[in-house]
């Protein structure tokens, strides 16, 4: 046995080479995907879908994404808000514009709304940026390529 | 010289250790990185509030009244395009391009349609129907453009 033993080499060496091949495409791989894109997304929506939604050209102009949930209240900057308060919300919106001498009416509205929520929330959603003097509205669906006919 | 060729040994290993482990924090890097994004699209609609009634051009064709009702739960039950009953949304389209046409001579940018929904009808309903009447999509992913301008009227309680 102990003869055995110092017969083996003193030292096994693995060939590397296919696990760093395969190591690299892997890096590759991930590198590709990796985007910086900064569109505010958030899993509690459920986007609906459509065919037409074509994604945008550009990133909009002063965006505001406004995001309403199935239970009626409003995701603003990560955080739920009841859709009767956004109305102060909006209003700080309007001031950080003025002071930038930029209108509300140049900004951008995103509204991501869910499917499921009401068509009514939605527009007095619509309606409180309005009366704060916000027009370009953006409503946000999901570019559903699976339906071609 | 030659002398100190024959010196050398045979193969030279390199230590690898220190490439792997770098590597390897690279792939968890990326790989944590990693987001899923889907792709989303856009309907632009441009709503300034108040606008006055005379103030449309006279050449501009009065809107398309598309109504939509919703039963209790906020289910669709049931399309009206300008008073007449619209089995679903394709019928929509198709009435839609009856209405103004495609291609050269279309009425298409002076048309607007107008959304009456109910309150409580469930918002994946207007986006179909903004779909429906904003374009036809082709088979090679292109899209025929109708009505672009897509107002609602206001919201209605129960």
């Amino acid at each position: 046995m102990a003869k055995r033993q110092s017969d083996g080499p003193e030292k096994t060496e693995i060939d590397m080479t296919p696990m760093i091949d395969m190591t690299f495409q892997l890096i590759t791989f991930f590198m590709f995907t990796l985007n910086f894109s900064t569109a505010v997304q958030d899993d509690r929506i459920q986007l609906p879908s459509s065919q037409l939604a074509k994604p945008a050209k550009g990133p909009a102009e002063d965006p505001i994404t406004l995001q309403l949930m199935l239970d009626g209240s409003v995701i603003y900057n990560g955080e739920a808000v009841p859709l009767r308060e956004m109305g102060g919300y909006l209003e700080n919106e309007k001031r950080v514009l003025i002071s930038a001498s930029k209108e509300p009416s140049a900004a951008t509205v995103i509204v991501r709304a869910d499917g499921r929520s009401k068509t009514g929330e939605v527009q007095d959603l619509i309606k409180l940026c309005q009366e704060k003097g916000f027009e370009k509205f953006v409503l946000r669906a999901e570019y559903d390529e699976s339906r071609k006919k | 010289m030659a002398a100190q060729r024959e010196k050398l040994p045979d193969k030279i290993s390199i230590d690898m250790t220190p490439m792997i482990d770098c590597v390897f924090q690279l792939i968890t890097f990326f790989m944590l990185t990693l987001k899923t994004v889907i792709s989303e699209g856009d309907f632009q609609i441009r709503m300034p509030q108040g606008v006055s009634a005379g103030a449309a051009s006279e050449d501009a064709v009065p809107p398309v009244q598309v109504k939509m009702r919703a039963d209790f739960d906020g289910k669709l039950a049931g399309i009206t395009m300008n008073g007449q009953g619209v089995p679903d949304f394709d019928q929509l389209r198709r009435k839609v391009i009856d209405l103004v046409g495609t291609g050269p001579g279309s009425n298409a940018d002076k048309t607007e349609v107008e959304l009456d929904c109910d309150y409580n009808l469930k918002y994946i309903n207007v986006v179909n129907a903004i779909s429906a009447v904003s374009g036809v999509p082709q088979a090679d992913g292109t899209t025929i453009d109708l009505i672009k301008k897509i107002k609602f009227t206001p919201p209605k309680r129960r």
